[in-house]
């Protein structure tokens, strides 16, 4: 199930507002299962910034290597430390404790583009 | 503790490493017969670094065992699609090492070296000929480098009228992998074609993406589905017409040497892998190389070095050049040249009605296989198929097994699993290449393994997901691997 507390994109990976302005972000179940498992992380460190549809790391699987997208712009201010050490994170938890950033939502008018749970559901059911 | 089989097995696992005893030596070193010198400074010198100390004998032994552990072509049937694991005739061997051949060294003069680059010349011509084409370099290295070397070749072109704004590289969604891998390096943006329902390329999408930004297309034939593309004339008019090139990936040639050429049907360039069609050995077996074919059109741009042949008074004159227009060299010296050697030894020894039998019986062998699988598994594109047959374990995955089961059950049988999950098209692959070299009792087995391990899915599906029981190794934790390499030998504590 796609958690609807959340925007997803049709790139798989799901974006979520907490207030004060911030957004974390991640990949989701539907690109886990996907990929298989996980084996490495590049990603960029905070301070720098993504932006919206732009490539902003990589995710390496035992079966592929896939770039990750942003689904917003904006500044990094955290990256999930744990992902360095331990990636198999985001298989066991994609939604929780695999975030992979979070940044300073530059615009809010970006997730006017992106997509509900209930849409992101049918893209992948089908 | 002693018993028969765990003495066996302790020893297998033992590294050289673990075999090492201070002082142990395998060779008596002769006297010293030049100035003594003492060891550079101590922080030039690693102590964590240890070097095994063992006999002479428990390196053969070693070394035997660990090849034993290998599954290979010489010992076990290896139908792994796309990578043609064919026989490596040992007269390949036998002229590979031939003293003058052995011994050339790649900075002798040219006037040293004729008869070398004669064979290197010949080569390029005989390889010219299976592809349809008129000029061959040799220098790429391996088959993504004569991938390369041919995209770099068009881009040149291009280039060179002017045409700096073709950018785009068309490849199939069945396409290998290096495709999409060489344009990007290549520096063009990769556009996918998708498949059509009975494996061709969608001739629709391709005309929609065929524009004046349009560079190229790289197709390889046979499909990676092991499908000759019956558009594959419209295909090439039309990239033609939108002024891009045709790069064939030649890694299917054994469907085809000596019954279609791919210059007659209107590619630009070819790259040929020596290390599959030719007979050359093949993944950790040793190097390989990548030549590359080219048409009229694209000649003046091959890498470096040409053998040229030059009529003088004293007979033919063999010489190393550089195309006018070279995208340059791609390696040291001039190629591997032992791959070489050992291909033109395989053509020399076949010759044309040769070549057209490894062909023909390529293709028979593959659909025999087709054949005799199709009950017992399903095929996804059900047409005659060239050299080699993709299935899918879509029928056993409703047993709760995947391809990779199938794969490994093989292993308890003798035989070498095929190409699994590809080509990307095809849901739980199975891509099976039986190769021309293999007598029919070998199919028959493998045949009826096959059908033995399908009826296994559906009855016992537990024992196939546990497969294989016989191999020195079972299932391999790939993703903790990849984790947490572990990567050096550290000593027992």
């Amino acid at each position: 199930m796609n958690p609807d507390d959340r925007r997803y994109t049709k790139e798989h990976e799901w974006v979520k507002v907490e207030g004060d302005g911030k957004a974390r972000i991640g990949i989701t179940a539907y690109a886990v299962e996907e990929l298989g498992d996980v084996v490495y992380f590049e990603l960029p460190n905070a301070g720098e910034s993504v932006s919206q549809a732009q490539k902003f790391g990589e995710v390496e699987s035992v079966k592929a290597v896939s770039d990750l997208f942003a689904p917003v712009s904006g500044e990094i201010l955290e990256v999930n430390p744990e992902l360095s050490n331990r990636p198999e994170a985001v298989n066991e938890d994609p939604w929780e404790k695999g975030w992979l950033l979070v940044v300073r939502l530059q615009d809010d008018a970006e997730l006017g583009g992106t997509m509900s749970a209930q849409e992101y559901s049918d893209l992948t059911s089908t | 503790m002693i018993g028969p089989g765990t003495q066996l097995e302790q020893q297998r696992r033992l590294l050289l490493m673990d075999r090492s005893r201070p002082g142990r030596r395998g060779v008596a070193m002769p006297g010293l017969d030049v100035p003594e010198h003492d060891l550079p400074s101590a922080d030039l010198l690693r102590a964590d670094l240890p070097l095994p100390e063992v006999s002479q004998l428990e390196v053969v032994r070693y070394f035997t065992l660990l090849s034993q552990l290998n599954f290979s072509v010489d010992t076990n049937f290896y139908p792994l699609g796309s990578c043609t694991m064919k026989y490596n005739p040992r007269i390949n061997e036998d002229v590979a090492r031939i003293p003058g051949v052995a011994g050339v060294h790649p900075l002798q003069p040219t006037e040293g070296a004729q008869g070398a680059l004669e064979l290197m010349h010949r080569l390029q011509d005989m390889l010219a000929e299976i592809t349809g084409m008129v000029a061959t370099s040799l220098a790429p290295l391996a088959g993504a480098h004569g991938e390369l070397a041919g995209v770099l070749m068009i881009r040149a072109y291009h280039h060179s009228r002017g045409e700096a704004q073709r950018t785009k590289m068309l490849v199939p969604d069945s396409a290998h992998g290096t495709n999409p891998a060489t344009a990007a390096m290549a520096g063009y943006d990769v556009v996918s074609i998708p498949s059509d329902e009975r494996g061709n390329m969608d001739l629709d999408a391709l005309r929609e993406a065929s524009d004046d930004n349009l560079a190229g297309l790289m197709i390889t034939l046979p499909s990676t589905l092991g499908l000759f593309d019956t558009g594959v004339l419209d295909v090439v008019r039309i990239v033609h017409e939108a002024g891009g090139l045709v790069y064939g990936d030649g890694a299917n040639m054994n469907a085809l040497m000596g019954r279609a050429k791919l210059g007659a049907l209107g590619f630009d360039v070819v790259h040929l892998n020596l290390h599959k069609t030719f007979s050359t050995p093949h993944g950790g077996g040793g190097p390989g190389a990548g030549p590359v074919c080219v048409n009229q059109t694209l000649a003046p741009f091959l890498p470096s070095p040409v053998v040229s042949e030059e009529e003088g008074e004293g007979g033919s004159w063999f010489s190393l050049d550089d195309p006018q227009q070279s995208i340059g060299r791609l390696g040291g010296f001039q190629g591997n040249f032992g791959v070489l050697v050992r291909a033109y030894a395989y053509l020399r020894s076949l010759g044309e009605d040769g070549l057209k039998a490894v062909t023909d019986n390529a293709v028979l062998n593959a659909n025999y296989v087709m054949q005799g699988l199709r009950p017992h598994y399903d095929l996804p594109y059900d047409r005659t198929c060239m050299h080699e047959a993709v299935f899918s374990a879509r029928r056993q995955e409703a047993q709760g097994l995947k391809a990779l089961d199938v794969a490994k059950r093989l292993l308890d049988y003798g035989i070498h699993a095929p190409t699994m999950y590809f080509p990307l098209i095809v849901g739980e692959a199975l891509m099976i290449e039986p190769t021309e070299a293999e007598t029919k009792e070998t199919l028959d087995y493998f045949i009826e393994v096959m059908e033995h391990i399908a009826g296994e899915a559906m009855e016992d599906p537990e024992t196939v997901r546990g497969a294989p029981y016989g191999a020195a190794n079972t299932r391999l934790d790939e993703a903790g691997a990849a984790r947490h390499p572990d990567l050096r030998w550290k000593p027992a504590s």
